[in-house]
């Protein structure tokens, strides 16, 4: 099925500042679209933590938005560090992020959950040396 | 209560979004961490806090919360305030302490956001 929308983000490792453009373009585009209430903010939240995630967790990655009719897709790559203990990661409250990060506001280890939560469908896959994928899917009614 | 009620029970300063300060206020949140913000709050409500950097107006952004409070009287700076403006945000400031203001507004009616309060069995 062709996608209706198809962008790709790049996300700079530690520019805190630029963090969460992506995330606010991609929320626009979809209510542009129509699309509205849970599902947009389900999207845009999810959007939000795993594009917070790359900016503090990663060496720099990209966050790739595709909308199709029935549903919305995000899927971050990043090129590293990867992620050594995944069930560790996903736990909440377990957090590696700096200070930097944490006088912002974050690295409270919710970001995984929350992703997870937000989605419908969820996978990361991660490999230390090599980086992480994270596919989140999400159904429009 | 609406929003121009928290602006009289706090005596809060109107930063932003005079406009709109009939809008209705049925519940709030009290936080500096935005993880916990974007993770428990799923409703358009006001978030109070005593953290004034950009990340606010974004967490603000993807939950379409309706008014910001700023406590211990801060001013969020001018680029802040204009990404607030963008997206219609009620951004309000009140010399109240993040405490104080929560308890004002809690004993004039306002309730928290809904969270389970109950430990789940794994908790344990």
């Amino acid at each position: 099925m062709d996608a209706l929308i198809q962008n790709t983000y790049p996300v700079k490792a530690a520019d805190y500042t630029s963090a969460g453009r992506a995330s606010a373009d991609i929320k626009r585009r979809l209510k542009q679209l129509g699309v509205s209430g849970d599902v947009l903010r389900r999207v845009a939240v999810a959007s939000y933590e795993v594009e917070l995630n790359l900016v503090i967790h990663s060496e720099g990655g990209e966050l790739e938005l595709a909308v199709f009719p029935d549903r919305v897709q995000l899927v971050s790559s990043d090129v590293g560090p990867g992620i050594p203990d995944l069930s560790l990661a996903m736990k909440e409250g377990w957090s590696t992020a700096n200070d930097e990060a944490r006088s912002l506001g974050f690295g409270a280890g919710m970001g995984l959950p929350n992703m997870k939560r937000n989605a419908d469908d969820f996978a990361i896959e991660s490999e230390v040396g090599k980086g992480t994928v994270i596919t989140m899917g999400f159904r429009l009614a | 209560m609406t929003i121009q009620d928290m602006v009289d029970i706090l005596k809060a300063r109107v930063l932003l979004g005079e406009d709109k300060l009939d809008t209705p206020v049925y519940t709030a949140c009290c936080s500096d961490l935005m993880s916990d913000v974007l993770a428990f709050v799923d409703e358009k409500t006001v978030l109070i806090t005593g953290l004034s950097n950009p990340h606010v107006v974004r967490t603000s952004e993807m939950l379409d919360l309706k008014c910001l409070v700023f406590a211990r009287g801060k001013v969020p700076g001018p680029d802040i305030l204009e990404s607030a403006a963008e997206q219609g945000l009620v951004v309000i400031s009140t010399k109240a302490t993040a405490f104080t203001a929560c308890g004002l507004l809690y004993e004039a009616g306002l309730r928290g956001v809904p969270v389970p309060m109950e430990w789940n069995t794994e908790d344990a």
